[in-house]
């Protein structure tokens, strides 16, 4: 019933969005600045907004998240928020005691025209901030950009307030794997270690968001990237950057900042993005790539093989973030499948040339927009439907409408538990990926076959 | 235990009875840097107005507030489900620097148009208070173009509290009450508000109305219409649940319409009785009335009892904390425990006022941590601190309960099961009894004497 609401008909939608497949900021640098070690996120606004990011990411990861906001009231609207935030500070400091606070803006601090790194100046100034721990800021304005951009922004902002360089290069590649999961993050890792390469990885939410059950309630949980080894990041010898839209300006500031060299890559999801990173990183580090990794690999592309007489031409509904779906994309058409409906929220001209030129050879019209919402996506499965939908938690509602079935990929998944446990990127990632579309895809012929043809035979 | 640090502003918003007692402080915003658990203005008229089914609900301003909310309750409804959609004016930078009347105006028209609502809802957020968009204009064209009442709710996050986002919500429906006809409404009528309907809990509310021979006119807003809220002052009573969300509204049509309200509480077999109760003791005129409630109360309870007892013979002595919005809610629960033969070591609101508070205070047993707007480090310390096997709070909470290796209930939004009602003590009996004897917790570090990493 709910998304009957949906007409076939598509219309130009200029002033509106229905359903939306992004959402702001904020929530995006909240989630990156869980990725510094004893990090409390601020966010610089109303009470409202962190009340929303803290729930929608406890949904996701089923983990507390924790962050401070400046509580805005009428007066601090008005005369703006500095003294909100210098209180603010000076309490977080006093009471929760993180070894940084990690300040985003909100839609109503950017229009008032709060200065932060005047007002961070000023705490500095006043003592506000004890010896020893630091105050780092991100302009997160709402009706710029989305999520993703919120991340990218805060992922810079470590960059701009703690990279150094100490004039020699060290052994060490930085890595920025963009907006995945922790368990992607530590799948990354992995790899990096199986080619022993030291790394460091930034945001990193490794056992913050992945957290085991200690009968303690930690604040500051065990992971994150540290403070060190961010100010180490500028005399690696350079930057693996996964992700252009998450995690490009932080690895292209590095470059400015520390001439730090960078690559820029798809994230590692799939079989040719995988190869693509482990070989940039093989070529950064000059290190050769053990056995362990090409067994690895050879596992996925036998499974491939297994799979293959399945998944020919069958199509696809992708719709997620932009760094996300070209590397699925491109993983999608490598295993003969047709992703004929690509859409995502964040405005991204680079996304649609890329996916373009990756839909190229498909036999099929490919529908492709970035900066649209679910209700487009919705309408284009209407008129063209699929055999699979692929997306966030809200898919769910067209996948029932629809009678299609669907694989939860992306953020938010607020209706499951165990995602974020198991990585989708890298060799090993893929394997599952391709687990769960050939389990999505055999479970529906097993549904709808007669009692004369349900039997064991694939 | 390691002890944590409470700034001395907060000092007054934590009472430990037993102590002397003193006034608690309450009802002002959080201090700014707190980890709070509490929201904002728009967040509480957005979830008093979203069970409306066949409105339109149009959010004024970027993204996120429309994202965040979209389908963010588990309320019912048995026909439209518009509510559950999510509109957004998703303004722009360029939006912000020359206003967004006339994006929310186009807006309006296409949604109406494409929809046919019976009213629509416009949420002001954060932003439209500063850029100074005109939106009650805008609504005034566009319900004159349209033919449908369009309503602005001024909930701009800043503004105040979730308190004030009620009040707000209640403001906006205040001027859909009373356009409707009230003829033909019988003597014996009433609207039942503060009830949402999660998971269908005012259908089980409104059947035991039915069943006293008395007629629901509205519900405010559980599986709401908009025609009936129009016509919903034609009733002899108001029933209040939820105090904090409706009591405003009861009180504009206490002042407008003549019409009495009474402050219930459907949860727990003591509540729920009394409710009923006194609703019958309202329309004391008819004696049919009291017999019928007395009848319904007997067979309701008479059904339960055997299923609680066997529940209560395990859950005796167990220790629970609760953490809820609306004090209110913190009383019955508390009351719905001790039935179970449990014990509340912590009880804390979000948005408790001093009345709250004092009642609070009586009810609790000596040693009763008692908690205005707390934080995280509060919560899980005294939860330790009290030995607690239960915690009852709302999605934030969960992560941090388990995390402790205590039992959990979501009394919130959070849930697919009915707690109001007979039937709902004794779901909210197996829910609890299930994760209190969980044996996932033999393995919980808590219970092993500490986790050795």
């Amino acid at each position: 019933m709910l998304l009957r609401h949906t007409p076939d008909e598509i219309k130009e939608r200029k002033s509106l969005t229905v359903n939306p497949a992004k959402t702001c900021q904020p929530i995006g640098a909240m989630y990156a600045a869980l990725g510094i070690h004893g990090c409390l996120p601020h966010s610089h606004g109303s009470q409202g907004c962190y009340a929303y990011h803290r729930s929608t990411l406890t949904r996701h990861y089923k983990e507390p998240v924790m962050a401070a906001t400046s509580s805005f009231t009428e007066g601090a609207s008005v005369f703006g928020g500095q003294s909100n935030l210098l209180q603010a500070i000076d309490n977080i400091f006093t009471i929760y005691k993180p070894d940084i606070i990690a300040v985003h803006t909100t839609c109503l601090s950017e229009t008032i025209g709060d200065d932060l790194p005047q007002i961070i100046g000023k705490a500095q100034v006043t003592g506000k901030i004890p010896e020893g721990k630091f105050v780092i800021h991100a302009n997160t304005p709402s009706y710029v950009g989305t999520h993703v951009t919120g991340f990218a922004n805060m992922t810079r902002a470590m960059v701009d307030y703690f990279a150094e360089s100490n004039g020699h290069k060290t052994e060490q590649i930085n890595i920025i794997p963009g907006w995945v999961e922790p368990s992607d993050m530590h799948e990354i890792k992995r790899i990096a270690a199986e080619l022993e390469v030291p790394v460091v990885m930034f945001p990193d939410t490794e056992n913050v968001l992945n957290g085991p059950q200690t009968g303690k309630y930690e604040m500051f949980p065990k992971g994150g990237v540290t403070i060190d080894e961010l100010i180490s990041t500028g005399s690696s010898q350079g930057t693996i950057a996964l992700g252009g839209l998450a995690s490009g300006s932080a690895a292209k500031a590095l470059d400015t900042k520390c001439k730090v060299p960078c690559e820029i890559l798809d994230l590692p999801i799939g079989i040719k993005a995988t190869d693509r990173f482990v070989d940039a990183l093989r070529k950064m580090a000059g290190v050769n790539v053990p056995d362990t990794i090409t067994i690895e690999r050879g596992q996925l592309l036998d499974i491939i093989t297994d799979m293959q007489a399945y998944f020919y031409h069958k199509k696809v509904a992708l719709v997620g973030d932009p760094d996300q779906l070209i590397s699925l994309t491109e993983f999608l058409v490598s295993i003969d499948m047709m992703p004929i409906h690509i859409l995502t929220g964040t405005r991204d001209k680079n996304f649609e040339k890329r996916i373009k030129k990756i839909t190229a050879d498909i036999p099929h019209e490919v529908n492709i927009a970035s900066g649209k919402d679910m209700m487009l996506f919705h309408q284009w499965v209407k008129n063209d439907p699929v055999d699979l939908l692929m997306g966030n938690t809200y898919v769910k509602y067209i996948a029932r409408d629809e009678d299609i079935p669907f694989i939860r990929f992306g953020f938010p998944i607020l209706d499951r538990v165990g995602h974020s446990y198991f990585p989708t990127v890298c060799y090993r990632g893929g394997i599952r990926i391709l687990e769960k579309i050939l389990e999505a895809l055999m479970d529906r012929i097993d549904r709808d076959s007669t009692e004369i043809a349900f039997d064991l035979v694939m | 235990m390691r002890s944590i640090q409470i700034l001395k502003e907060r000092k007054r918003q934590i009472y430990h009875k037993g102590e002397e007692a003193f006034e608690i402080e309450c009802e002002k915003k959080s201090l700014a840097g707190s980890v709070s658990q509490r929201a904002c203005v728009f967040c509480g008229s957005r979830v008093v107005l979203y069970p409306i089914a066949d409105a339109l609900h149009l959010i004024h301003g970027p993204i996120g507030c429309a994202s965040y909310t979209w389908d963010i309750r588990g309320a019912l409804s048995s026909g439209p489900q518009l509510h559950r959609m999510s509109f957004s004016t998703d303004l722009q930078e360029k939006d912000i620097i020359f206003g967004g009347e006339k994006k929310l105006y186009q807006a309006l028209v296409k949604l109406i148009e494409l929809y046919h609502p019976n009213a629509a809802f416009v949420y002001a957020t954060c932003i439209i208070g500063i850029i100074g968009d005109d939106i009650d204009s805008v609504c005034r064209r566009v319900a004159e173009k349209k033919g449908i009442p369009v309503l602005p709710v001024h909930s701009e996050g800043f503004k105040g509290t979730k308190k004030d986002g009620y009040k707000a919500a209640c403001e906006a429906l205040a001027q859909l009450v009373g356009t409707g006809s009230i003829e033909n409404r019988g003597k014996y009528s009433l609207n039942i508000m503060g009830e949402f309907n999660i998971a269908g809990e005012a259908w089980t509310i409104k059947k035991y109305y039915e069943k006293m021979g008395l007629e629901v006119s509205a519900i405010f807003t559980g599986d709401g219409r908009v025609d009936k809220i129009k016509r919903s002052h034609g009733v002899k009573l108001n029933v209040v649940q939820c105090s904090g969300s409706m009591l405003h509204l009861a009180k504009i049509m206490e002042e407008k319409y003549n019409i009495p309200y009474i402050r219930v509480s459907y949860f727990g077999i003591e509540d729920m009785s009394k409710a009923l109760y006194d609703v019958a003791d309202f329309f004391k005129d008819n004696l049919q009335i009291m017999k019928k409630t007395r009848e319904l109360v007997r067979e309701e309870i008479k059904a339960i009892s055997p299923e609680i007892k066997k529940y209560k013979k395990i859950l005796s002595g167990k220790r629970a904390a609760i953490y809820v919005g609306g004090a209110f809610k913190a009383f019955s629960m508390i009351k719905a425990l001790r039935t179970l033969g449990m014990e509340v070591v912590l009880a804390g609101s979000q948005t408790g006022n001093e009345d709250d508070y004092k009642l609070l205070r009586d009810m609790c047993e000596d040693g009763t941590v008692i908690v205005d707007d707390a934080n995280p480090l509060e919560l899980s310390k005294y939860c330790l601190e009290k030995k607690v096997d239960l915690f009852v709070g709302g999605v934030k909470e969960r992560p941090m309960a388990y995390k402790l290796g205590i039992g959990f209930c979501d009394h919130n939004h959070e849930r697919k099961i009915s707690l109001a009602g007979y039937n709902g003590m004794i779901n909210f009996a197996k829910e609890v009894f299930s994760s209190v004897t969980s044996p996932v917790w033999q393995f919980a570090p808590r219970k092993r004497g500490g986790y050795k990493a």
